[in-house]
């Protein structure tokens, strides 16, 4: 994975002397509340409900072990015992003094980690693949573009104050494990015909309150072109975009507003300029970053085939696992495995500073000391023996980490919603847990297949509900909550936007119609074989609005 | 009129915080001083603007609440959990924003 070199380390840490100092002069009064939002929003302190809120940034979601465990020291020592791994590959801290801040940024410095563009109007994070680098389907790894972007773009002194905040997602697959689609501006990598790496590149994705799927406005963009054709892009949308309304200035307005042939003829005109500058990248700088990428020597582990199979027919739940969470490997001696941070009944993305340990324990003597945070909520082994799935398994087991639910219905995304944000209107939690409760049978799970629940508490669908086969949206209405649901929703290469299915449910009330939902689709699906989704997308909404409402003017009420 | 209280967030530390009738910022919604008419709710406004100038707190808001059988109870759900914490059980392992409150009352 990449290391910081010294400007890296130098810039890290006269950023957290620079945050101390403010910090300082916020707490003895010389900086005012107003002067000094702005300066700790750039440096990813929140103030939430309860408290202040720090996201510590996760770049493409790849860390290693010693990361991982400065993040459960993080929790440990400034927080209350855990941390909650986000949707954007991120974790947040629920519970730090603002006045304890600049230590921990000075320690998770310490480990080449920061908090850096994970707020404000800037280019936040960029996420990608979670299995990149391992993934049987690869094309070629988004992490080394997703690097060169995350430098390119840290503290650009042209995108540092844009009209909204933007994010870049990349993916190196045909599958689509990014939601690209669903992201300002989507780069899926690519071969063209000549053998040659480029991308194909979406623009003016989002959720939010205007949920829309980016259009693609170029089929092929040769490597060498990233920086300057997504220059091109941000200086079109930092010239265009809305500031006068916060709630149009997303790019995927400019988008809507303009028309994707007319924007992608204003980035062409830009890209034109920018081409042959010094934003083309060299040959040997694509070679060098991505030299820090370079897989693991994986070594023949063919011993892993028999000994899966034996372990498997000694072990059902161990063979549960393997099935439901580990992932072909572009090895095959080796797997993909998914630690899920989805426990039956437990919050979804949270993990205790042991469990964090634990795992950072498992990579190191496992899986080759890399970890990456899926935008699923849950952690990833990129590279383990077949052989060694056994005890990395039983050392799961141990720390309440083996739940056998990778892409089931109790893998649900909810965001932290009004237990703990001062933006929601209604609880995603409880709502997750109890659903998570009454399905939570293997049998029953394994029965309903693939089935994705995403659960937002406002309309800002941190929850990505949007995109979920099965999306609720918390709102509130005459001072109660209210979750209203949505069906067909997909973050993956056939992205689609779910269709609200009709008035919306109390609390107490709405596991009950998630459950005539499943009934419903186990009712009318052609074979097991056939997905929610797939189920979904033939039949189209009525079956389920017949069977949670009764009858059409129930429906639309 | 509806009973209010002053709630805002400890600057230092970002908890949550209700002005009690002896003028301090405390931590139990419970202590909170409850303004009944208009002069004290003016009075609750002022002293927030001031806490707020001097840097003690942020965030500042009156809150509607009501008072059922002496125990305090926000009329909106979001001050409810402001008041109670997350109405979860906390990642494995940890007590609970309850017993942290009572340890430190």
């Amino acid at each position: 994975m990449y290391r910081y070199d010294e400007f890296d380390h130098a810039f890290v840490n006269d950023r957290v002397a620079q945050f101390r100092d403010q910090v300082s002069r916020r707490l003895s009064g010389e900086l005012s509340e107003d002067a000094f939002k702005p300066l700790r929003l750039m440096n990813g302190v929140y103030l939430q409900l309860h408290a202040y809120m720090l996201r510590v940034a996760v770049p493409y979601g790849t860390m290693n072990s010693r990361q991982m465990r400065m993040l459960a020291h993080v929790a440990r020592k400034y927080d209350r015992g855990y941390g909650h791994f986000t949707t954007r590959q991120n974790i947040q801290y629920n519970w730090p003094k603002l006045s304890e801040l600049p230590d921990a940024l000075a320690d998770l410095a310490s480990v080449e980690m920061h908090a850096i563009q994970t707020s404000g109007n800037c280019i936040r994070n960029v996420t990608a693949d979670h299995f990149a680098g391992a993934a049987a389907d690869e094309v070629a790894d988004p992490r080394p573009y997703a690097e060169i972007l995350r430098q390119w773009s840290s503290v650009h002194p042209e995108f540092s104050f844009l009209p909204r905040k933007f994010k870049i997602a990349v993916t190196g697959a045909e599958r689509d494990r990014a939601a690209i689609q669903v992201h300002d501006i989507g780069l899926h990598l690519k071969k063209n015909e000549k053998g040659e790496i480029g991308f194909a590149v979406y623009v003016g994705g989002g959720q939010g309150r205007t949920p829309m799927i980016a259009k693609k406005i170029r089929d092929f963009l040769p490597e060498e072109d990233l920086l300057s054709y997504t220059t091109a892009i941000m200086r079109v949308y930092n010239l265009h975009g809305r500031r006068d309304n916060k709630y149009k200035a997303r790019i995927k307005i400019l988008v809507h507003e303009t028309g994707v042939e007319e924007l992608a003829r204003q980035v062409e005109v830009e890209f034109a300029e920018l081409k042959n500058t010094e934003l083309k990248l060299p040959e040997q700088d694509i070679a060098a970053i991505t030299a820090y990428f370079a897989p693991p020597a994986l070594e023949s582990r063919a011993e892993g085939w028999a000994q899966l199979a034996q372990w498997k027919k000694a072990d059902a739940d161990f063979a549960r696992w393997v099935q439901q969470n580990v992932q072909p490997h572009k090895h095959p001696d080796y797997g993909m495995v998914t630690i899920s941070l989805k426990p039956i009944g437990g919050i979804p993305g949270d993990a205790t500073d042991a469990q964090m340990d634990a795992v950072a324990d498992i990579a190191q003597e496992y899986a080759f000391d890399e970890i990456r945070v899926s935008h699923e909520q849950n952690l990833i082994l990129p590279h383990v023996a077949l052989a060694d799935l056994e005890p990395v398994y039983r050392a799961l087991v141990a720390t309440g980490l083996a739940t056998a639910n990778a892409g089931l219905i109790t893998d649900i995304i909810a965001c932290p919603g009004l237990d703990y944000c001062a933006l929601a209107n209604a609880r995603s939690i409880p709502v997750a847990q109890e659903i998570s409760t009454r399905f939570g049978s293997p049998e029953r799970q394994a029965e309903i297949g693939e089935l994705k629940i995403k659960i937002s508490g406002c309309i800002n669908a941190c929850g990505h509900h949007h995109v979920g086969h099965i999306g609720l949206l918390g709102v509130e209405k005459k001072g109660e909550e209210l979750y209203q649901i949505t069906l067909g929703g997909s973050g993956d290469e056939n992205t689609s936007i779910g269709e609200i299915i009709g008035r919306g449910f109390e609390p107490e009330k709405v596991t009950d119609a998630i459950e005539v939902i499943v009934d419903t689709y186990l009712g009318l699906r052609l074979d097991p074989s056939e997905t929610f989704l797939t189920a979904y997308r033939r039949v189209g909404p009525q079956p389920f609005k017949d069977a949670l409402y009764g009858d059409k003017t129930a429906a639309a009420a | 009129m509806t009973d209010k209280v002053l709630t805002a967030n400890r600057l230092s530390d970002g908890i949550s915080v209700w002005l009690d009738a002896a003028g301090n910022w405390n931590e139990s919604l419970q202590e909170a001083f409850v303004a009944r008419h208009k002069e004290a709710v003016d009075a609750l406004e002022a002293t927030g603007k001031q806490a707020f100038a001097d840097n003690k707190v942020v965030d500042v808001n009156v809150v509607d609440v009501e008072e059922v059988d002496g125990v305090l109870r926000p009329l909106r759900m979001r001050e409810r959990i402001r008041a109670g914490g997350p109405t979860i059980p906390y990642a494995a392992g940890y007590a609970g924003l309850s017993a942290i409150r009572s340890a430190v009352a």
